[in-house]
C-alpha cells in the first residue's frame, strides 16, 4: 500500500497507508469467518455422544457366586466387562512376570483393589475392539491363560496384560469399589 | 473437447436448434459421450471398465433409493427391516440382493480398471488428475460399502463397525475422542447406525460429482490407448458415439449376465453368513472378516504386530493400511518411464505379472482367512513387497528401462537398428508386431514413427 494513491478521478490522496477499504474488507471477512465457526461447531459438535448415551448408570456386580479359577462376562456402558476369580496359580504366574518386560508395565497388584483373586476388566481388546475369550467356561485362554482376542490374535495373561499380539496397552481396569465383601460397584 | 478433428454439433430439428440456444446439454452430451468425442480406435476390452463403474454406480444407486424406502435406521429395527425387505416387500429380495452384489460387482469393475490404469501407465501426464480423481473416487467407495455393511446390522456389520471405528483409537492423543465423536458413543449403537445412514445416502451423490470431474479431466487430453503412444491424427480416432457406445453396451450385456447369475443363483457367495445374526455387543464372531473387496487391506492392517521402536503396533497396522492406498497417489510420479503401455516395457511387464499381480492376491487370500502364524508372517512377507514393489523395484524399472536411441528418419531406418536386438518390432505386411504380439488391431499408424518405440535394455 503506497501512502500517496491517485483515485480514478486523477486526485492524489495522502494517508499513513492504510485504506478504509482494507478495513472494511478484513472486518467484513472477519466477521464472517467468526460466523462460519460459529455455525460449523455444533455442525461438528451434534456428532459426540449424546445426553441420554452420556448418562450411564453405574452397576453393582455380585461376585458371590463366581467359583475360583473361573470369571463371568457382564455389561458395562453397552460393553462387556469381565469378571475374573483368579487361582493361587494364575495369581503366581500373574506374580512371577516381570512387570519391567512387558509393553504396558503394571504389577496385578497395580490392577486389583486390595484383593488380588479378583480381577476387574473391560472386555474390549484394546487392539481394536473385539470381546477377547477367556471368561466363558471352556473357551481358549491363550498361551499365558488369561484372554485371547481372536480377531488378531492378542494374549493377555492372567492379570489381563497384553503379553503377545497387536494390542498395545492391558485390558483396561474401569473404576470400581468393593461395596461389600460379595458385590463390587462399577462406574 | 480434445482434438482439432472432432465431429461439431450441428442441431438439424429446430426444436434442437431451439434448445442449442437456450440450455446446450444436447450439445454438452454429444461432445462428452456421443459423436463428438474422438476416441482412438485400438482401444481393449479392458477400456470398458471406465463405462461399466458408472453403470455400477446408476445400479447401486436406483436399488439403494429402492431399499431406503423400506429400512429402517434404527438398531432396535433395522435387523429386522431388512428381513422384512427379503421376505415381506414385493421384489424387495431382489432389491437388496441386487444392491449387495451390486457393491461387489462395483469393486470388480473398479478393480479391474484401476489395474488397467497400472498396466498401461495411464496415470501418466498429462493425464496425472484424472488418475489422482480416480483414487478419491476409490476411497469415497471404500467409505461407502464399509458404511453400506455396518446398515443391516447384522454380527458382521456391528464388529466391522467396531473394529474399522477402531483403526481411529490407534491415532496417539486425539484418537479415542475421534473415535467417539464417529460412533456418538462409546461403542457402535443407534446414534453410529443412523449417521451411517445418512452418510451412506449421500455418498453415492458425492461419488457421482467426482465421476464428473473425473471424466471431465479425462476428455480434455482424450483416452491413451493400449500403445501408450499418443493419437496423431482423425485416422487415429473413431468417434465415440455409434463405435464404443456399441462396445461399451457389449460389454455392459457380459456385466449384467455375470451380475444376473450372482443374483439369481448365488445372492450369498460373497457375504458372510454371521451377518444373518443379529448385532451382539457381548460376543465377537469367531473370524471377523470385511467383504472380500477390503481383504488385500486387511491384511496389511493385520501383519503388523511388533512394535517398531516407539511407534505401537497398531498405529503401525492403521498407517501402513492407508500407506498402501495413498501410495497410489503419487504412482505418476514415482513412475519416471518415458514409456507408458506395460506392452513395450519388458521389465516392468514381469514385475507387473509376476511381482505385484501375485502379490495383491497373496494379500487378498490373507485378509480373508483366519490370523494364523503362517498367515500373518506370508501378509508380512506380501506387504513388504507390495510397499517395496512401488517404493523401489518402479523407480529402478523406469530408469533402466530406456527407450530406443536410434534417432533416424524413417520408420524403415529404425526397423533395421531394432532387428538386431532380436526383441522389438516386426513387420508383417501392414501389422506391427512387437515381442510376438500384434501392436495395434491392423493400423500401423498409431504407433507414431516407430523410431519412437521403446523397448527395454
Ligand atoms: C457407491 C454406491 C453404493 C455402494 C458401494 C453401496 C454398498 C452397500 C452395501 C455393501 C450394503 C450392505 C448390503 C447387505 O449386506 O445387505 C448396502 C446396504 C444399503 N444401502 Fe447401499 N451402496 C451404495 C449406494 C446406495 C445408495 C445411493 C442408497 C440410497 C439412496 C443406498 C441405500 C442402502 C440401504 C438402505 C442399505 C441397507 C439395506 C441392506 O442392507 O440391504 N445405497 N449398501
Ligand atoms: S481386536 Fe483384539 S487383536 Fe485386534
Amino acid at each position: 500500500m503506497a501512502a500517496v494513491e491517485t483515485d480514478a478521478t486523477g486526485a492524489v490522496h495522502e494517508d499513513d497507508g492504510v485504506r478504509r477499504r482494507d478495513f472494511i474488507n478484513l472486518a467484513a471477512t472477519s466477521f464472517a469467518g467468526v460466523g462460519a465457526v460459529a455455525i460449523v461447531l455444533p455442525l461438528v459438535n451434534q456428532m459426540n455422544p449424546s445426553a441420554d448415551v452420556l448418562a450411564l448408570a453405574s452397576i453393582e456386580v455380585d461376585i458371590s457366586k463366581i467359583p475360583v479359577g473361573s470369571a463371568i462376562k457382564t455389561e458395562f456402558r453397552k460393553q462387556p466387562l469381565f469378571v475374573r476369580h483368579l487361582n493361587p496359580d494364575e495369581i503366581k504366574a500373574a506374580e512371577d512376570t516381570k512387570a519391567d518386560s512387558l509393553r504396558d508395565p503394571q504389577t496385578l497388584e497395580e490392577r486389583t483393589k486390595g484383593k488380588k483373586e479378583w480381577l476387574v476388566t473391560m472386555g474390549v481388546c484394546t487392539h481394536l475392539g473385539c470381546v477377547p475369550l477367556g471368561a466363558g467356561a471352556g473357551e481358549l485362554k491363550g498361551e499365558f491363560g488369561g484372554y485371547f482376542c481372536p480377531c488378531h490374535g492378542s494374549h493377555y495373561d492372567t492379570a489381563g496384560r497384553i503379553m503377545k499380539g497387536p494390542a498395545p496397552k492391558n485390558l483396561e481396569v474401569p473404576e470400581y469399589a468393593f461395596a461389600s465383601d460379595t458385590v463390587i460397584k462399577v462406574g | 473437447m480434445s482434438f482439432p478433428w472432432a465431429n461439431h454439433y450441428e442441431p438439424q430439428h429446430p426444436f434442437m436448434r431451439y434448445m442449442d440456444e437456450k440450455l446446450p446439454l444436447p450439445r454438452f452430451i454429444y461432445n462428452a459421450i456421443g459423436g463428438g468425442y474422438p476416441v482412438p480406435r485400438n482401444l481393449n476390452y479392458f477400456w470398458n471398465f471406465g463405462v461399466l463403474s458408472g453403470a455400477a454406480l446408476m445400479l447401486q444407486i436406483v436399488t439403494g433409493i429402492v431399499l431406503a424406502m423400506h429400512f429402517a435406521g434404527n438398531s432396535a429395527l433395522a435387523f429386522d427391516s431388512v428381513e422384512h425387505i427379503m421376505r415381506d416387500v414385493n421384489s424387495g429380495w431382489l432389491m437388496r440382493y441386487a444392491h449387495a452384489n451390486g457393491a461387489s460387482m462395483f469393486f470388480i469393475v473398479v478393480y479391474v480398471h484401476i489395474f488397467r490404469g497400472l498396466f498401461y501407465a495411464s496415470y501418466k501426464p498429462p493425464r496425472e488428475v484424472v488418475w489422482l480423481l480416480g483414487i478419491v473416487i476409490f476411497l469415497l467407495m471404500m467409505a461407502t460399502a464399509f458404511m453400506g455393511y455396518v446398515l443391516p446390522w447384522g454380527q458382521m456389520s456391528f464388529w466391522g463397525a467396531k473394529v474399522i471405528t477402531g483403526l481411529f483409537g490407534a491415532i496417539p492423543v486425539v484418537g479415542e475422542p475421534i473415535q467417539t465423536w464417529l460412533l456418538g458413543g462409546f461403542s457402535p449403537d443407534n446414534a453410529a447406525l443412523n449417521r451411517f445412514f445418512s452418510l451412506h445416502y449421500l455418498l453415492p451423490f458425492v461419488i457421482l460429482g467426482v465421476v464428473v470431474l473425473h471424466v471431465w479431466a479425462l476428455h480434455l487430453p482424450g483416452s491413451s490407448n493400449p500403445t501408450g503412444v499418443p493419437v496423431k491424427s482423425e485416422e487415429d480416432t473413431v468417434p465415440f458415439h455409434p463405435y464404443y457406445t456399441a462396445k461399451d453396451g457389449f460389454g455392459l450385456g457380459v456385466f449384467l449376465i455375470v451380475f444376473a447369475i450372482l443374483v439369481f443363483f448365488a445372492p450369498n457367495f460373497l457375504g458372510e453368513p454371521d451377518n444373518y445374526i443379529k448385532a451382539n455387543p457381548m460376543s465377537t464372531p469367531a473370524n471377523i472378516v470385511p467383504e472380500w473387496y477390503f481383504w488385500p487391506f486387511y491384511a496389511i492392517l493385520r501383519a503388523f504386530t511388533f512394535d517398531f521402536f516407539f511407534v505401537p503396533a497398531k498405529l503401525l497396522g492403521v498407517l501402513a493400511m492407508f500407506a498402501s492406498i495413498l501410495l497410489l497417489l503419487f504412482l505418476p510420479w514415482i513412475d519416471t518411464s518415458p514409456v507408458r503401455s506395460g506392452h513395450y516395457r519388458p521389465l516392468f511387464r514381469k514385475f507387473f505379472w509376476f511381482g505385484l499381480m501375485p502379490c495383491i492376491i497373496v494379500l487378498g487370500y490373507c485378509g480373508g482367512s483366519h490370523a494364523t502364524n503362517g498367515v500373518v508372517l506370508v501378509s508380512q512377507l506380501a506387504s513388504v513387497y507390495y510397499f517395496a514393489h512401488f517404493l523401489i523395484i518402479l523407480p529402478i524399472v523406469s530408469r533402466i528401462e530406456r527407450r530406443c536411441r536410434c534417432r533416424t528418419p524413417s520408420p524403415k531406418a529404425c526397423l533395421a537398428r531394432l532387428r538386431p536386438h532380436n526383441r522389438g518390432l516386426e513387420k508383417n505386411g501392414s501389422h506391427y508386431r512387437f515381442s510376438g504380439r500384434p501392436v495395434l488391431f491392423g493400423h500401423a499408424r498409431l504407433l507414431g514413427h516407430p523410431h519412437r518405440l521403446q523397448y527395454g535394455v
